[in-house]
């Protein structure tokens, strides 16, 4: 897809509404439109984190191996959301396994691109590590509430 | 939204009736619906009321009706969770054994007045059994309604109460179910039942909310709503305390200046909002 094009489908995704055209521009020439297939892993934990994505269709399960537990879903991510951070942070390497749990298209980000870009010009930086910071704490209260155990029934008659 | 009065209640108030077990199905590993008929004029238990469930010899617990609205004789539908001794004698009661109930209980849900604007039902875990009469009138009175959305969550996919008529609801009306945990075999979402308030379908300013579960979850669905800009009078909740008389005379169920058996259990969120946040009354 021509850059051109991407700049303006990522502005109509929700993660980049209000940025500039020039700070599209920018995000959009570190990305390019890839797709999975149902049960496609997309990220896997430990190796390096140098992407990120943003579902434009579909949904990925976000998850841990745990022995003897196997596979957990910690979250589904879903249309419009922003998957995987860890390329914002060293040592860049996954914390989680994404997997696509149908099929998904998504735009991918170079990581190291972005960062490049985002340290050539800290007023962009700061709103990609801004938007980045948003997501984050959303994605923090949301599994406090888990914690909670929302459906615990304290109740024993 | 109707609160009967002592009067109205009796006679049933004080003496268990006896129904009979014609049906038990097991929902979850620890939730069974039961069907209830009457062996004499029963009780005409409307959606949102609960009864009083007499298991002879054990006791006594609140349980909110499942089924749609009953007119006096009709069965009676209970789904029941069971975590202590008289639930869990609930749950084990096998087709033909009787049990006593009590009732009708407390108010309604203002499902007739929530005509000509949205519905959106919002229940988490067990939460989703009172709530499901007004699924119930919302389909059987589709026309009369605009966006009807179930918003449902459970803490793994093994919890979730109806999932075949969950499936069929979705024919109808929206419907967006989620869990706390999940293993690789489900496909749906994982995360808690307010996040779906976020991306909710409905008109903030023609929706009628009904909330029920554990109040910890009504409390966070009620902050997610509020953020949607539905207003206070229109979020109806369904509280569940403590009740041990389920008519207003014992007290166990104060909250404040109410009683939930009573005046409740199903307030606005403009009626209970600030008792709720009161943390010592």
């Amino acid at each position: 897809m021509p850059q051109q094009q991407l700049d303006e489908l990522l502005g109509r995704l929700p993660f980049f509404t209000g940025m500039s055209e020039d700070e599209l521009e920018l995000i959009a020439g570190c990305g390019r439109n890839v797709h999975f297939e149902e049960g496609e892993t997309i990220l896997r934990q430990g190796d390096p984190a140098d992407t990120f994505y943003v579902i434009r269709h579909g949904s990925v399960a976000v998850g841990n191996f745990v022995p003897p537990r196997g596979d957990v879903v910690i979250e589904a991510i879903h249309d419009g959301e922003v998957l995987g951070w860890s390329w914002l942070f060293p040592p860049y390497r996954s914390h989680f396994d994404a997997r696509a749990l149908s099929h998904v298209r998504a735009t991918q980000f170079d990581g190291a691109c972005l960062r490049g870009k985002c340290a050539e010009d800290p007023t962009f930086g700061v709103h990609v590590v801004t938007r980045f910071a948003e997501v984050l704490m959303e994605r923090l209260q949301w599994t406090h509430l888990r914690l909670l155990d929302l459906y615990g029934n304290g109740h024993s008659v | 939204m109707a609160t009967a009065t002592q009067s109205e209640l009796l006679p049933g108030a004080f003496v268990p009736l006896p129904f009979r077990v014609a049906e038990r199905r097991q929902d979850t590993v620890d939730t069974w619906t039961l069907t209830l008929e009457p062996e004499g004029e029963g009780l005409g238990v409307e959606p949102g009321q609960f009864v009083m469930v007499h298991v002879w010899g054990i006791g006594e617990v609140p349980i909110s009706v499942s089924g749609p609205p009953d007119r006096p004789g009709d069965p009676i539908v209970l789904t029941v969770r069971a975590v202590g001794a008289v639930s869990g004698a609930i749950c084990g009661s096998e087709p033909g054994s009787l049990l006593g109930l009590r009732g009708p209980c407390g108010n309604t849900w203002p499902i007739a007045e929530a005509s000509g604007g949205d519905v959106l039902v919002v229940a988490g875990g067990i939460g989703l059994a009172p709530l499901r009469p007004v699924v119930l009138h919302a389909l059987a009175h589709r026309a009369d309604y605009g966006a009807v959305a179930v918003l449902y969550g459970a803490r793994t996919p093994g919890d979730l109460l109806y999932t075949d008529q969950l499936e069929a609801w979705r024919e109808t009306v929206a419907v967006d179910v989620t869990v706390d945990a999940a293993d690789t075999r489900w496909k749906g979402k994982v995360g808690v039942v307010p996040k779906l308030v976020t991306t909710a379908e409905f008109r903030a300013d023609a929706v009628t909310a009904f909330v029920c579960g554990p109040e910890v979850m009504i409390h966070f669905t009620v902050e997610a709503l509020r953020e949607r800009g539905v207003p206070d009078e229109r979020i109806f909740e369904s509280l569940e305390r403590d009740m041990r008389c389920g008519i207003g005379l014992c007290g166990h169920c104060q909250l404040g200046p109410t009683l939930v058996c009573r005046d409740g259990p199903v307030y606005s969120q403009a009626e209970i909002g600030a008792l709720m946040e009161v943390r010592e009354l």
